[in-house]
């Protein structure tokens, strides 16, 4: 009795949890795309993302939410900050629209989308009955994935990232000549 | 336990937020930051459907956790083209940018 | 009966637990668990601010704190942090009229947090880690990069070129810096083949030799062990690298307009993160709980720990004492012209000290050691020449005049 009692206690807070973490990484991405100073932007933008990392923990995947938190709140937002900044975005000009012309346009098709996508999810019995059990993907077995099975993804990755890293220092390079 | 569908729902509506950010905000860096979002929804999908499929087999772990990599190196590539589009236009509205226009 | 004061704190914990209904025990654990770290890691950060300041009077030739009284009998200062808190809370809590006022408030919040969180990983003895992550490393490093975005709030929202130019400085550094303190751990996962900190841990003890396997008794574990305390300073923002707050450029840097309570938060939140990270110094290279030989393995796990935490702590006093503030070049080609290029090397020592152990014949042992150290210290002295503009002569002190 006292067992059931805790499990359900575990799964009922799991459960709110989940419900709490959505609704902050709704807000916050709202809130991004909604707010006119390009810092604030950032900033709510950040706390979707740690919204997003904790929801990977809430469903036990321990190493990508940990990823998720080093790559975009220390890497990612960091960066569109530094943008922000070296951009001159934070100052607010008053008369300048900030929805681009077409926008009824893309609310329109954003309507669509999202009808596309949930009309399929909510049509789906199937999806209703998938349970989950207790599961886990421990760090030494993504280790062993990553120099087994992908290792050949790794070293696109690798290569990828070493690209983009020299990509990005020439591109936004001062020329000398300016 | 949350069905899968609340967590499939809840990164459609993600996803949605994100589009339309891209679709219609005019500064650049919100358009990325659209794009994100967007990843981080697909992202979320392939968890969620890891947990309440075969957990056995990790490649939805994978796949994010290569996506996540991708997402890094897109959004270093995408600020720095801002960056330097910014040094040569002095603007940041998607719309100035038309100087193929013809 | 060694056993049993070694797990004291496991079986109070346990005993306490056991007291509740079982339905709140989960609940109940975590905070059985959150309660000691916090009161044990705030009288530390009050002890440390009271010695650090009495090491650095006596290195600087003078006493240091000794005023403080308590209902009339002579404490030797000892109650300066009590007086300082009194202090820090009655004073007026400032916000700049052009602050953003959201960010302002949420900036230290930003940053204190994360960095209580950091402890939750650390094992501060045989069995006492808070949470026994699977990836406990990476989450320490995860969320330890949260801080960054906090000092980034406090520079923004003050709307003070000080407090910008200061959060400015300390992004770069922070993030210069965490690339040579992430690669340095890395040969210790290698190695240890874990990201758990207790198992690191574990990877370290005595065994069935004499001596312990302290990976700071290695060539790549004592290079790898410099890198990460030059990297944690920096990411700490302590002195020599203390450009964020350089009092005599930019006032106080990010912390310009902070006073009172919010100020507090920061100076918590600093040491904090110190303590944080030199908990996982001590984790990941100096054997954490392990006792240095069998012979001394009666003294408890967690006084070991503390004992190294704080002998690690004296040290970062004692650097703050001794050397002056760089210069923000010299910060930025200190850690990628030094200590990332050291770092990488270290992989390849790791690698080579790691297959070198299968070596039978007579002299391997000597052979696997000399060859690590040569290449552990020859790129030391060359990357330090290098650094010093290449040449080989001995540097030359200019005097101000």
């Amino acid at each position: 009795m006292a067992e059931r009692l805790l499990l359900a206690n575990i799964v009922m807070l799991n459960s709110i949890a989940f419900y709490i973490l959505a609704v902050i990484t709704l807000a916050g991405a709202v809130a991004a795309l909604t707010l006119r100073n390009l810092v604030h932007c950032a900033l709510c933008v950040a706390a979707s993302f740690a919204g997003i990392a904790l929801i990977y923990l809430q469903l036990d995947a321990e190493f990508v939410g940990f990823a998720q938190i080093l790559v975009y709140i220390g890497a990612v937002a960091i960066l569109v900050l530094f943008t922000v900044l070296l951009t001159r975005g934070t100052e607010v000009q008053a008369g300048v629209a900030f929805l681009s012309r077409s926008w009824p346009a893309g609310l329109a098709v954003t309507a669509l989308v999202f009808a596309a996508i949930a009309a399929p999810i909510l049509l789906t019995p199937e999806l209703h009955k998938l349970a989950a059990d207790s599961a886990s993907a421990p760090v030494r077995k993504i280790g062993e994935e990553l120099m087994g099975n992908y290792v050949l993804p790794l070293e696109v990755i690798g290569l990828l990232l070493t690209s983009a890293l020299l990509g990005a220092v020439v591109i936004a390079m001062q020329d000398k000549k300016d | 336990m949350t069905p899968l569908t609340h967590y499939l729902i809840f990164s459609a509506l993600l996803f949605c937020i994100g589009f339309a950010g891209a679709m219609m905000r005019r500064n650049a860096i919100l358009v990325l930051i659209g794009i994100e979002l967007m990843l981080n929804a697909a992202n979320l999908n392939f968890i969620a459907f890891w947990r309440y499929g075969n957990t056995e087999a990790i490649s939805g772990v994978m796949f994010t956790i290569f996506s996540i990599a991708i997402a890094a190196a897109e959004a270093a590539v995408g600020l720095a083209l801002v960056i330097a589009i910014y040094r040569h236009r002095r603007t940041m509205q998607m719309d100035k940018f038309d100087t193929l226009k013809g | 009966m060694i056993d049993s004061l070694d797990q004291i704190f496991v079986s109070l914990k346990h005993w306490l637990v056991g007291l509740t209904p079982e339905a709140w025990q989960p609940l109940v654990s975590i905070l059985v668990s959150i309660v000691p770290i916090m009161a044990l890691f705030g009288t530390c950060f009050a002890a440390t601010t009271i010695f650090e300041r009495k090491i650095l009077g006596r290195a600087q030739n003078r006493l240091g704190p000794n005023r403080v009284r308590a209902f009339g009998v002579k404490t030797f200062g000892l109650l300066q942090p009590i007086a300082d808190g009194i202090k820090m809370l009655t004073k007026e809590d400032i916000v700049p009229f052009a602050a953003d006022k959201v960010v302002h408030f949420l900036a230290p919040v930003v940053l204190t947090t994360p960095a209580w969180m950091l402890f939750s990983v650390i094992p501060l003895g045989r069995n006492m880690a808070a949470i026994d992550l699977d990836a406990g490393i990476l989450f320490f490093f995860a969320v330890g990069s949260a801080s960054e975005l906090a000092v980034f709030m406090a520079g923004w929202s003050s709307k003070n070129k000080y407090s910008l130019v200061g959060s400015m400085r300390a992004i770069a550094q922070m993030i210069s810096y965490e690339v040579p303190l992430v690669l340095s751990t890395i040969p210790v996962l290698m190695l240890a083949g874990t990201l758990s900190p207790s198992q690191v841990v574990e990877a370290q003890g005595v065994g069935t030799g004499f001596f312990a396997h302290w990976f700071v008794f290695t060539p790549w574990g004592l290079s790898g062990f410099v890198v990460f305390l030059i990297a944690a300073t920096a990411e700490s923002n302590r002195s020599p690298f203390d450009l964020p707050e350089a009092e005599s450029e930019i006032i106080a840097g990010f912390l310009t307009e902070y006073s009172g309570f919010k100020y507090a938060l920061f100076f918590l939140g600093e040491y904090i993160g110190l303590f944080a990270v030199a908990g996982m110094a001590v984790t990941l290279f100096l054997g954490g709980w392990q006792a240095p030989c069998k012979a001394l393995e009666f003294i408890p796990s967690y006084l070991w720990f503390f004992g190294k935490f704080a002998v690690l702590i004296v040290f970062f006093i004692w650097v703050r004492a001794t050397l002056p503030r760089l210069r923000l070049d010299q910060l930025l080609a200190l850690a990628w012209r030094f200590l990332v290029p050291l770092a990488l090397i270290n992989l390849v020592v790791a690698a080579l000290w790691h297959f070198m152990g299968s070596w039978q014949f007579i002299a391997a042992m000597p052979v696997r050691w000399g060859i690590c150290a040569m290449l552990v210290v020859l790129p030391f002295v060359w990357f330090a020449r290098l650094l010093n503009g290449g040449k080989v002569a001995p540097r030359k002190y200019r005097y101000a005049e």
